[in-house]
């Protein structure tokens, strides 16, 4: 326990850098997501194709892939963040990863919730003379939103997880301090690895316990 | 187009037009992003020291394909992704039937335990439990992976199978408890094979992420398919290094989009409503495409 005591600043700076990664990639990635899901839903072929590729592309390649192609084959490319430390440079590299990896999972939670919405509501809408801008904002997007809620709180609470492979790639949080930390103290892994994931639970519990509490409040009776 | 548009009237000539527009403009756009990558790509590289490497579609910056050492060592690297991925599926799949067990048991002395179990290890990052089981029961880099994965799917998979229960008709279990089965006999023998067969498209987009996430042994230093982009290019030259990343995504990208094909064929043949005519869907109220079986996933 006295290692945890001893390393506590350091795993705390982890801590902190693994939720500015999430922070960062939860922002980036709803924004982009939506953005995409929108292409995916539109009339016109092309955006739908466009995003289509994008998503399939993304889900299917496993994100270790992705962020060693930001650490390493990007700086190889000669296109890594200038006018910074390698530190700061590896962290905004992993952010871009985490988002450009996330997005297409938002994307398709928030498509799946739109899809689920019964075509009887859209008819309904219409047949009393609502139009366009009517259906959508007062019948289509009140039910969609609150369906699109459980997935997209799933995926960022993957997110979270997500976010310990970028200490597989020179960002030092949790898991890279941890690694700092069990260098400097290796006679007490156990205590040490056992507080990382006290770290982590004490993030994802609460986005889980959140969700359930989002879910009830929301909740479409049907 | 016909079906999926309740929430507009049918496009008329002018609105036709400026989708064809908006179509060609994206196209445009498309195109000028790819002509850029590619120019960018096939511009001479100039180095630290001001030395000047020739641009990413020079042969000799592809030339190892050639060799034969250097497939044998993707190949190695690929059949070390397989190995891991494959082991760790059958024991996952083990460790979900007999997590769902515990979890469902009549006596919440089980019941309770087995769900915070179950809490905890689905809260935690996968890597997190590759870098326990290596540190903490110093186990190899190899035996962490497949541990790690298996205990950490088999978690998932174990809720999968419960909620499969759970869905099924009480009907079911009330008629194998009437014809004299032990509850265990009835779960065994009537509620489970259902529960897998409705739940084995969700379980297959389950093993795809299970194959994704042995990248994560790269990390521990297990010698799968991505640790071969830096071992190749240490020993070939840091020039290959695109060209070995390059192909190892394609290996990857094919794989799981062959196993997620695999999986939509398998919820078309044995999921609910299979073997019956297929009733044409009534259109959603945006989309013009049919939801795939692989949204389903249960983590990402």
């Amino acid at each position: 326990m006295d290692a945890v005591i001893e390393n506590f600043p350091l795993l705390w700076g982890g801590f902190l850098r693994t939720l500015a990664l999430f922070g960062i990639g939860a922002v980036g990635s709803l924004v982009l997501g939506t953005l995409v899901a929108a292409m995916r839903l539109s009339p016109v072929a092309p955006m739908r194709a466009v995003a289509t590729v994008y998503t399939e592309w993304l889900r299917n390649t496993p994100l270790t892939l992705v962020l060693l192609g930001f650490a390493v084959v990007v700086p190889n490319l000669g296109l890594a963040p200038r006018g910074v430390d390698s530190q700061t440079a590896f962290f905004i590299l992993a952010a871009i990863g985490l988002t450009l990896y996330t997005s297409p999972f938002i994307a398709e939670g928030i498509r799946s919730g739109v899809n689920a919405i019964p075509v009887g509501q859209a008819e309904a809408a219409r047949s009393i003379g609502l139009g366009f801008g009517q259906t959508l904002s007062e019948v289509i997007l009140p039910q969609a939103i609150r369906m699109v809620i459980p997935p997209i709180v799933n995926v960022l609470i993957a997110l979270v997880k997500n976010t310990s492979v970028a200490g597989g790639f020179f960002v030092v949080e949790l898991i890279g301090a941890s690694r700092a930390a069990i260098n400097a103290r290796g006679d007490q892994v156990l205590a040490i690895l056992l507080s990382v994931a006290v770290f982590y639970l004490a993030v994802t519990i609460p986005l889980g316990r959140l969700q359930t509490y989002v879910e009830k409040r929301v909740a479409v009776l049907r | 187009m016909s079906t999926s548009t309740v929430l507009y009237d049918v496009p008329g000539p002018k609105a036709r037009r400026r989708a064809h527009i908006v179509g060609v403009v994206i196209g445009l756009v498309v195109a000028a992003v790819v002509a850029w990558v590619i120019v960018s790509l096939a511009l001479p590289r100039v180095g630290a020291d001001g030395s000047t490497r020739p641009g990413y579609f020079d042969w000799s910056r592809w030339d190892v394909v050639n060799d034969r050492a250097f497939w044998r060592a993707i190949g190695n690297g690929y059949l070390g992704t397989l190995r891991m991925a494959g082991i760790a599926a059958v024991l996952a799949i083990v460790i979900g039937i007999g997590f769902s067990f515990l979890r469902t048991a009549r006596t919440a002395i089980v019941r309770v335990p087995t769900t915070i179990v179950l809490e905890f290890f689905r809260g935690m990052p996968v890597l997190l439990m590759m870098l326990f089981i290596l540190l903490v029961f110093s186990a190899g880099s190899f035996w962490a992976g497949v541990w790690a994965l298996a205990v950490y799917n088999g978690a998932l998979i174990g809720e999968i199978l419960r909620s499969g229960v759970a869905a099924l008709p009480r009907g079911q279990r009330e008629a194998g408890l009437t014809v004299g089965l032990t509850p265990l006999a009835t779960r065994f023998l009537i509620e489970f094979p259902q529960a897998a067969r409705n739940m084995l498209p969700i379980i297959i987009a389950q093993l795809v992420v299970l194959l994704k996430d042995t990248a994560l042994a790269y990390i521990i230093g297990y010698g799968e398919l991505l640790r071969q982009v830096s071992n190749l290019s240490n020993y070939y030259g840091e020039q290959y290094k695109l060209s070995v990343f390059l192909i190892v995504l394609v290996i990857y990208l094919a794989t799981n989009l062959l196993l997620s094909w695999i999986a939509r064929v398998v919820a078309r043949r044995t999921g609910p409503g299979a073997g019956r005519p297929r009733i044409p869907r009534r259109g959603k109220v945006f989309a013009t495409q049919a939801l795939p079986t692989t949204a389903i996933r249960t983590r990402e």
